[in-house]
This record gives structure tokens, C-alpha cells and sequence, in this order.
């Protein structure tokens, strides 16, 4: 059968041919979809959204140990999160297949850094299967399980934004069943990495690197592309598909299983090529260790390392290659004329009610990963620093402690709270901090797509589970100042958090209302301007709401767009804005 | 199949718009007839009322799933100024189709950029081969307003060689039986619309 799959639902198919019957993740753009695929195949497929990369790649691992097939999945920045299992599975290796699926972001369409995994791949002595299209990557998974068995190590599938979220043409084929019988084999020196064993487990990691780079070399992954011989490319994942269009001429060393390198048929290719271009995305990873094999070739100087690639990239690399001069499309004529239009928290939002009370407070924010990094924006403007998930509780508290002048706030999400805010809270308290720290609970995992967590009761599976309480944990961490407030309600909002502001102990506020584009209907009835009683004075315009246009003299509301949520209501002082009890749309 | 060349297709918009079922559709009809097929589209943080843009190829062998600037065939945009900020992923004499609906950007709201109030204008001056009209008014006639976006799909279909036939199957295959009679007269109103 033919189907249209992403990358990531193609990764998903994979896993289920391959007969894993365990995956774990952490939702994160561009990788999300492959959990939310592979949860179709739940008869088979134990599925499971854990708090953060680490467990999930600690699960996934235990499972492999014990004979079962797993895959883990997470975006690139999970996999520092989850590199420290990740550096010692690689020495205790697996018994059962295992695949860390990790979706690299070139570009950082929805990252705040670019990295590319490979270098992990290096760094943990494991194998790296790059797939090029949505086939590839369900192939890949398969035979990434096959070489984690054979040579019991867990293997890494990177993917890519344009991997992950590309659709192809993708030919399914049965489900392969895991035949070993499932139990940890009582064998601490095969299982235990303490000193005395763990050395030897190190000597083993390289042996097997070695006889990985033989196996790489043979590979059905990789393939020499035989075609005029003046030039030879060597690239890997999606930037195959870019340089094939821009030299359809060029022979290609393509590679799909790119550590350890091939260097058997890196050394063939450069045999029958007179001369060598490397192309990779992001780092110059094969292009350094075909130099440091002694082969002559280029890349770098002519095939950019940051931002993604693509096939306009790649006609100025070949033109400067060529020395020509590539003139490029031109920007579109009346582009400057155009307003832009960014990404913005949307009509209804329980997170504006925050931003809005905290624009009262000359306060220092320090913000985390969600959709509430979109505060940073005018005219809320209420985020001064974001770091990494779980940040934004830690950096409030070394703020203090540095001794910043201005009252500190520190923001994180429910779902970012349950993957690393608990650690920084507790240490708080421990440390005699002072901090006030908000979550804004919105019940789901919203960014990417809104995604079950600990707090919401219920699993990725569908089945009901007991719904962690954020405040709960608060007091357990020795939080004494707790509060719960409804951040669509402007004055109780605004008196909570000044309240906390003006405390010298450290404060939790859980800020609490369902995400609306979650619960799938309006907060309230949708508002009104009376154009007799605004005075155009701009207030609600500053709450930055999609749904009120200011365009004109005196602002309007769009009833299509708008939610009911009635801060704007709340915070008119001249009443101007209304609403009738009818229904909401 | 006729045609050995990749045709290359461009959808934008606004985040929310629903340009995901629009890109399918399109994807299945080339898929079912024939052809190998490719797409992209962007998820995430650009899809909170963001500007959104979703490509689509298709012929013999397709490589990269992206479109190059200057090759589009089709340029849909489901908002007017998205086709003029996305006019140089057009080749040249493509066809493009745009809805007329206004979604004023955040940026508008705040007074911190204006929108151009002359698009009309500039749309058909940059285009020569322009279906410019207001989708959302035709899928209202038509009885729900969530049928614009199908509308404009039966003008775009007019600008690439796919069977009829097949484009009808892939939005059956698409969309909810409930709203198939919906969709496919929606499809049939473009097409009369683009003639």
C-alpha cells in the first residue's frame, strides 16, 4: 500500500514494522508527531508522553535492556536533557533495538538554537541514520533496530524540520515481531557501569565502533550514485534532495547511515570523483573527517553552516563553485509596504491576563518555552530572558541572588513545570530565595500542538490517570506562600501578584484556565466597542489581542476572531466595552 | 501522466486558516494521479496567527519537498497581502488566486505598521493572471463559510493539469462524508468562478 506520510508519521510506521512495542517522548517541534502517530498502534505499541527527554530516553532504555524494541523521541534540545543516559546507554548498550529519534531544526523555525545531533553521535561512540525522505525514514527505523541488535547499541535517527513535517510517497510492509522473551538478564557486569566494569564496557565501545564503521560501509543506507565523475557530491538527509535538483548531473556519495563514517566507500567514491563537495546541513561534520582522512575536497567554503539549505542555497554554492555570479529572485515589489504579520498569543488566551497585570510592575521576567515566549512581543513585553525549559524558575532565583534591583518574576508553563521547573522550585526554598514564581497552567502541553501531561489526567494512551496538582507540589517543596487565581479575572489577578511582588518570601501563583484552541469553545460571550463611550485611549489595545483591530480612529472588535475572554471589558475605563448574554460563537 | 516536469504549487495564509486540508487535497489529487508527490508545511510557533505557508510538488520523481522562488505554477492565498509577500516564489505568467478576506496582522491592531489599503490595486498590477474575489462570500451563498477554502481550490485547479475527476475524489477522500455535497459544489463554484 502507498501512502502520504511525514517524516515523523513514517518514523511512527516505522517503529510499528520494526516490532517495537515501547515508545517514549517528550513533545517538541519538529518531533512531536511521531508519538502522536505512533499511538494509532497502541494494541501493539506501549505509548507514553513522560515529563521530560530524560525519563522518557531512561524508559525507553530499561526496555531495550531487557529484550524489548524501543524507540525514544524528542526535539534536539531534549537530547540535552537526555544526554546523560545517553552517554552511558552507549556503554551498557541494549539487548532489544533501540532508536533515539531526535528532530534537529535548522533554520530554528521553532527553536531557540540550532544543533546538530550528529555531533552527539560522535560524542556518545553510537551510530546516526540521517533518512532524506518519509520512505527513508521509516526504512531507517527498521534497519536502525536491525544494527542496534546486531551490535547491541542504541542508535540515533536524526530527522529534520523538513523531514519531519515533508510529506512523501511511502510503501508500508508487514510488522516484524520482537521474538525475544522480555526480562533483565541477571548479569551485572554486563548492566552495571561501576568503575571495574565500566572500563571494560569503555575498551567494547570502541571495538564496536570499529566494526559499526565496516558495517556503515556496507550499508543499504548508504549508495554511490555513479553519474558524470568531473564532480562528486557527498551528502546526507534532506540536503541529498536539494543537491540532486541543483547537480542532476553530479555523481553522489549519498549517505543515510553517516556514523561512524563509511570510510571504505568515502575512499571508492574519491577514486572515481576528480573532485569532492561536501554538502551537510548544519555542521562540517563528514567534511572534517574526510580532510582528516587525507582526501582533498570542499564544503564549507561554499555550502553555508547556519540556517537550513535548500535548492536557491545550493544554486548560489554551485554558481560561486562555477565562479559565476547567481543573481537570485528578487524580493517581492511592494514587500516593504506589507505589515508584518508574527506569531501572537491568540484571541482568548488565558496567558495575556498575566502579561497584562505584570505590565503594571516594573518587574525583570524571566520566561520559559511555550507559547508564553510570545509575551516578549509588543505590546505585552512583559519577558526579558529565556533560556531552556525549567529556566525560567532558575534564572528568577540567580537573579536574586546576584542581587538585581528590580523585583524578579519567574514564568513557566504547566507542562514545563512537571519537565524541569520542579528542581529549580526546590531550590528556592532550600536556598533562601525570594522569588515569585508563576505557572501559567493552561492544562495542556500547547505549543506543540496541545499534548497530555502529568497534570491533566489523562495519557497519551487515552486512558484516565490521576491529575498531579502543581500547588500540591509547591507545599511539598516547602512553598508556604501557594495561590490559585483565574487570570481572566483583571483584578484579582492584578491584587494576587502585587501581593506577591511586595513579599520577601518566595510565592507560587498558579495561574489556571484551559487553553480555548484546547477545549474547542469561546471563554465567554464575544465582546463590543461603543464607539459613543471610547475615547480612543488606546488601553485595550495594549492587551495585544488579534481580535481587536486599532487600525482605524477608534478601535473595533472582530466577532469572528474574538473569544470572550473579557479582559478588554474588564480593563476599558470608560465602560466602552460590552457584551449581551448570548450564546458565544 | 502528461506531464515529466515537477509542478510545484504554493498555499499561504494566516495561521488558523486551515491551509493543512487545502495542501492534502491538493497533495491526494496529484498523488491519485499518478504522480510522486511532496509537501511541506509549517507547524509549531508559526501557526499562531502567524503568516503560513505550505508547498506542494509533484511530477515523475520529486527531490526536494520545497518550492524555489520563481517556480510555482499556482500561488493561492487564502488573505490578500499573503500572495504579495509571497509573489517571488512565482513563476512567471502562473496563476495565482486570491481571497479578498482581510485578517488585519497584530502589528495593524497596535498602530505599529499600516495595512496597505490599495491591495486590490497592487494585486493586479503585479499579476497578470489574477482570480481575485471573495471565497468567503461565495461559501456563505453556498451555505457554510468553512467551504471558502475549497472554492479557491477549484480556481487553483484550473492552473495545473490534474484530472477533474480525480481532484473530486481526493476532496471526498478529504473531508467528512457530512460535508461532501458542500465541498464538492464549493469545487464547483471555483471552477465557474476561474472560467
Amino acid at each position: 500500500m502507498k501512502t502520504l506520510l511525514s517524516g515523523n508519521e513514517a518514523i511512527a510506521r516505522g517503529a510499528y514494522e520494526a516490532g517495537v512495542t515501547v515508545a517514549a517522548g517528550y513533545p517538541g517541534t519538529p518531533s512531536t508527531e511521531i508519538l502522536e502517530s505512533a499511538v494509532q498502534y497502541k494494541d501493539v505499541i506501549y505509548c507514553e508522553w513522560s515529563p521530560n527527554e530524560k525519563v522518557a530516553f531512561e524508559m525507553a532504555a530499561a526496555a531495550a535492556c531487557a529484550g524489548a524494541r524501543s524507540i525514544v523521541t524528542m526535539k534536539h534540545v531534549g537530547l540535552n536533557v537526555a544526554a546523560d543516559p545517553l552517554m552511558t546507554l552507549s556503554y551498557i548498550g541494549v539487548e532489544g533495538g533501540m532508536v533515539i529519534c531526535v528532530a534537529d531544526d535548522p533554520g530554528m523555525h521553532s527553536s531557540q538554537n540550532e544543533q546538530d545531533t550528529r555531533n552527539y553521535a560522535r560524542f556518545a561512540k553510537i551510530p546516526v541514520f540521517e533518512p532524506a525522505d518519509s520512505q527513508e525514514a521509516k526504512d531507517f527505523v527498521k534497519i536502525g533496530i536491525a544494527v542496534s541488535e546486531t551490535y547491541k547499541t542504541p542508535v540515533i535517527l536524526r530527522s529534520t524540520t523538513r523531514i519531519s513535517h515533508s510529506r512523501s510517497i511511502v510503501e508500508f510492509a508487514d510488522r516484524q515481531e520482537n521474538t525475544r522473551s522480555i526480562g533483565l538478564e541477571k548479569n551485572p557486569p554486563r548492566f552495571v557501569p561501576i568503575p571495574i566494569w565500566g572500563r571494560v564496557m569503555r575498551k567494547k565501545v570502541e571495538e564496536r565502533l570499529g566494526r559499526l564503521g565496516e558495517a556503515a560501509a556496507a550499508s543499504p543506507a548508504n549508495r554511490i550514485e555513479w553519474k558524470d565523475r568531473a564532480l562528486g557530491l557527498v551528502t546526507s538527509g534532506i540536503a541529498y534532495q536539494y543537491a540532486r535538483e541543483v547537480w542532476p548531473e553530479a555523481s553522489i556519495l549519498k549517505l543515510g547511515f553517516t556514523y561512524p563514517f563509511p570510510d571504505r566507500l568515502i575512499r571508492e567514491f574519491e577514486e572515481g570523483a576528480k573532485k569532492i563537495l561536501v554538502i551537510e546541513e548544519l555542521d562540517d561534520i563528514l567534511e572534517q573527517h574526510i580532510k582528516a582522512m587525507g582526501i582533498e575536497c570542499v564544503g564549507r567554503e561554499y555550502v553555508p553552516g547556519i540556517g537550513e539549505l535548500s535548492v536557491p542555497v545550493l544554486q548560489k554554492s554551485r554558481a560561486r563553485l562555477e565562479g559565476r555570479e547567481e543573481s537570485g529572485i528578487p524580493a517581492p515589489k511592494y514587500l516593504d509596504r506589507l505589515p508584518a504579520r508574527p506569531p501572537v498569543l491568540c484571541p482568548g488566551c488565558p496567558h495575556r491576563g498575566i502579561f497584562s497585570a505584570l505590565g503594571k510592575h516594573d518587574v525583570v521576567v524571566t520566561g520559559d518555552i511555550g507559547c508564553y515566549s510570545l509575551g516578549t512581543f509588543k505590546p505585552l513585553d512583559r519577558m526579558d530572558i529565556i533560556l531552556c525549559m525549567g529556566g525560567g524558575i532558575s534564572m528568577a532565583h540567580g537573579l536574586d541572588k546576584a542581587g538585581e534591583k528590580k523585583k524578579v518574576v519567574g514564568i513557566v508553563g504547566d507542562s514545563t513545570f512537571f519537565h524541569s521547573g520542579i528542581t529549580g522550585l526546590l531550590n528556592i526554598v532550600y536556598n533562601k530565595g525570594c522569588s515569585t514564581i508563576i505557572v501559567v497552567d493552561n492544562r495542556t502541553t500547547a505549543m506543540t500542538g496541545h499534548q497530555e501531561h502529568p497534570g491533566t489526567g489523562m495519557t497519551l494512551m487515552g486512558e484516565e490517570t490521576t491529575a498531579v496538582s502543581i500547588e500540591e507540589i509547591g507545599k511539598a517543596c516547602g512553598i508556604e506562600r501557594v495561590h490559585t487565581l483565574d487570570p481572566y479575572n483583571v483584578q484579582e489577578t492584578q491584587r494576587i501578584i502585587k501581593q506577591e511582588l511586595d513579599s520577601d518570601t518566595p510565592s507560587l501563583i498558579v495561574s489556571r484556565a484551559v487553553c480555548p484552541l484546547r477545549a474547542r469553545r469561546k471563554v465567554g460571550p464575544i465582546r463590543r466597542i461603543d464607539a459613543e463611550r471610547c475615547r480612543a485611549c488606546g488601553a485595550c489595545l495594549k492587551l495585544g489581542c488579534p481580535a481587536i483591530d486599532g487600525s482605524q480612529k477608534k478601535p473595533t472588535i472582530n466577532e469572528y476572531l474574538c473569544y470572550g475572554c473579557g479582559l478588554c471589558e474588564q480593563i476599558c475605563p470608560f465602560h466602552a466595552i460590552t457584551h449581551t448574554e448570548e450564546t458565544a460563537r | 501522466m502528461s506531464n515529466q516536469e515537477t509542478q510545484s504549487v504554493v498555499l499561504v495564509g494566516v495561521g488558523g486558516q486551515g491551509i493543512l486540508l487545502s495542501s492534502e487535497i491538493v497533495a491526494q489529487t496529484a498523488m491519485k494521479a499518478g504522480y510522486d508527490v511532496k509537501t511541506n508545511e509549517v507547524h509549531g510557533m508559526a501557526q499562531r496567527g502567524g503568516s503560513v505557508i505550505a508547498q506542494i510538488r509533484y511530477g515523475r520523481r520529486v527531490y526536494s519537498p520545497l518550492v524555489a522562488k520563481g517556480t510555482a505554477r499556482v500561488l493561492c492565498a487564502l488573505e490578500r497581502i499573503e500572495a504579495l509577500r509571497y509573489a517571488d516564489y512565482l513563476a512567471p505568467g502562473g496563476l495565482v488566486v486570491v481571497n479578498s478576506q482581510v485578517i488585519t496582522p497584530v502589528t495593524v491592531s497596535m498602530g505599529a505598521a499600516e495595512y496597505p489599503d490599495d491591495a486590490e490595486r497592487m494585486l493586479r498590477e503585479q499579476f497578470e493572471n489574477l482570480v481575485y474575489f471573495d471565497a468567503a462570500q461565495k461559501a456563505i451563498e453556498l451555505g457554510n463559510i468553512r467551504a471558502a477554502n475549497v472554492v479557491l481550490l477549484g480556481v487553483l485547479s484550473t492552473g495545473l493539469d490534474l484530472p477533474v475527476e480525480t481532484w473530486r475524489e481526493a476532496i471526498a477522500g478529504c473531508v467528512k462524508p457530512a460535508y461532501q455535497e458542500l465541498n464538492l459544489k464549493a469545487f464547483e463554484e471555483g471552477r465557474n468562478a476561474a472560467a
